[in-house]
């Protein structure tokens, strides 16, 4: 048995202990697990204010559609958002991580985060675990220097664009953006052109699909847009639902009644006497 | 053949109005020959919080055992029980830490929150959490089980009528699944009372 305390929750960072044992199980023919992807199309671009992120909702299990509205737009810091395509753990994990970071970050010195820290700190992450650690991101902005986008890919390297895409429907998107951006967009340009560039991924790449969700984030103020459009709502729900004929046939039944949850009111006033 | 595929399993979690619903199959095997027909898939956390997993069966027991020892610490400490959600969270972590040599299974969590609201969550192997407001699979009989219920399901519906639709939309699906089934194992929690069901299925 190894030396590691078992019964104290562990420091943090990976633990390696079943890579041995799942590689015995490969080798015996067993293949290994497939990992929630965001197939995904996540754009950002710059407009006259700041910037605006979005994403489509689609979360899928090699062909199958896990989740259909999952959130794609990940909180990292009052003023800042970064979408995340490739493995959903990834994508979360690693934004979680980055925006505790700033978060500390932001206690230690008294100043609000900036763009470029969350930048090195994501890309620090991805480039230490050499592109094994699966996340795409498009990372946006805004701080004391401006509005700002990035898009980082998950060996590491960095882009700093006007207009950036990614994921399997990032070439759908991109082609809306080549043709119709151009600097100085208003508010609701900017966001009419999000929302079309998403909606070309969604119809056009299985990989993505269901709603759009927004983000607006200006000087002093965001705004998290979750579902700004619906363009595939189910066509035909039936109102009655399903009616079972044949009732299912039970062999044992045990109920367990749960406590009553107790509320302690406290008495004021009357002190105890001795 | 896939890891999930060595020993079967299916888990679905449902949910009503005040309540939710959590079922599995009951079969353990290893690849085609069934070795057991009353293998406990769902396990209590506490009073209001409950978790399926599917997958392998041996890190299904070590994961459980794992967990309910991190719930205790919780309890020892914080003098109260674990809210589905924070449960979730730490399902979560657990999960990802083991990213590169993870543990094979796919953990189904129900639970009622705060004003017993029921909140029922999924993930992947690695950690990666899937909310839904209505249902959520796992399993081997997964495919079934998403069809099943995005048929069967509707919103709002009480307890003895969410039993009948997730007891059916399991039972249809894992008959299309060799290797789950041997029949139904279904828990319905409202506010007042857990109600645990053995359901009978085809035995084959």
């Amino acid at each position: 048995m190894s030396q590691s305390s078992y019964d104290v929750p562990a420091k943090g960072g990976f633990s390696f202990d079943l890579c041995k044992r799942n590689d015995m199980l490969i080798q015996k023919g067993l293949k290994s697990p497939s990992f929630l992807k965001t197939g995904t199309t996540i754009v950002g671009l710059i407009f006259k204010d700041g910037v605006i992120l979005g994403a489509d909702t689609r979360a899928t299990e090699g062909p199958i559609v896990a989740d259909k509205n999952c959130e794609k737009i990940h909180y990292m810091a009052p003023n800042i958002y970064c979408c995340g395509a490739g493995t959903a753990a990834d994508t979360e994990a690693v934004t979680d991580m980055v925006s505790s970071q700033l978060r500390l970050h932001r206690y230690q010195t008294g100043r609000d985060s900036r763009v470029i820290t969350a930048l090195t700190l994501l890309k620090k992450h991805l480039f230490s675990y050499q592109g094994h650690v699966s996340a795409a991101l498009v990372l946006g902005g805004v701080d004391i220097t401006g509005p700002h986008l990035h898009t980082i890919y998950p060996h590491g390297s960095t882009d700093t664009l006007p207009f950036a895409t990614m994921g399997s429907g990032s070439l759908a998107a991109m082609s809306v953006f080549e043709a119709k951006y151009k600097e100085g967009l208003t508010r609701d340009e900017g966001i009419k052109l999000v929302a079309e560039a998403i909606c070309s991924g969604i119809f056009n790449d299985l990989g993505s699909g269901s709603n759009v969700d927004i983000c607006v984030i200006t000087k002093g103020n965001k705004e998290y847009l979750r579902n700004y459009m619906e363009p595939n709502p189910r066509t035909y729900v039936s109102s009655n639902g399903y009616s079972f004929t044949k009732k299912t046939e039970v062999l044992r039944t045990k109920i367990t009644p749960l406590m009553e949850r107790v509320e302690i009111t406290e008495v004021t006033g009357e002190a105890m006497e001795e | 053949m896939s890891i999930f595929e060595y020993n079967g399993s299916a888990v679905v979690a449902m949910v009503g109005k005040n309540c939710f619903a959590i079922a599995s199959d009951r079969r353990l095997g290893v690849q085609l020959q069934t070795i057991a027909t009353d293998f406990k898939r769902i396990s209590k956390i506490h009073d209001r919080v409950f978790i399926g997993l599917s997958g392998l069966a041996t890190d299904v027991q070590t994961l459980y055992q794992r967990l309910v020892f991190r719930h205790k610490l919780y309890q020892l400490r914080e003098e109260r029980d674990m809210k589905p959600e924070t449960f979730a969270s730490l399902v979560s972590a657990i999960l990802y830490e083991k990213r590169f040599g993870p543990y094979l299974c796919q953990p189904v969590i129900a639970g009622l929150g705060e004003d017993d609201k029921p909140f029922i969550c999924t993930m992947d192997s690695i950690g990666a959490k899937e909310l839904a407001k209505d249902f959520v699979v796992s399993g081997t009989a997964s495919e079934s089980l998403y069809g099943a219920c995005e048929a069967m399901y509707k919103p709002d519906m009480e307890a003895e009528e969410l039993f009948e639709t997730i007891s059916q939309a399991l039972l249809s699906s894992v008959d299309r699944d060799c290797l789950s089934g041997w029949g139904g194992h279904v828990y319905v929690v409202t506010p007042t009372e857990i109600k645990e069901r053995i359901l009978k299925g085809r035995m084959d």
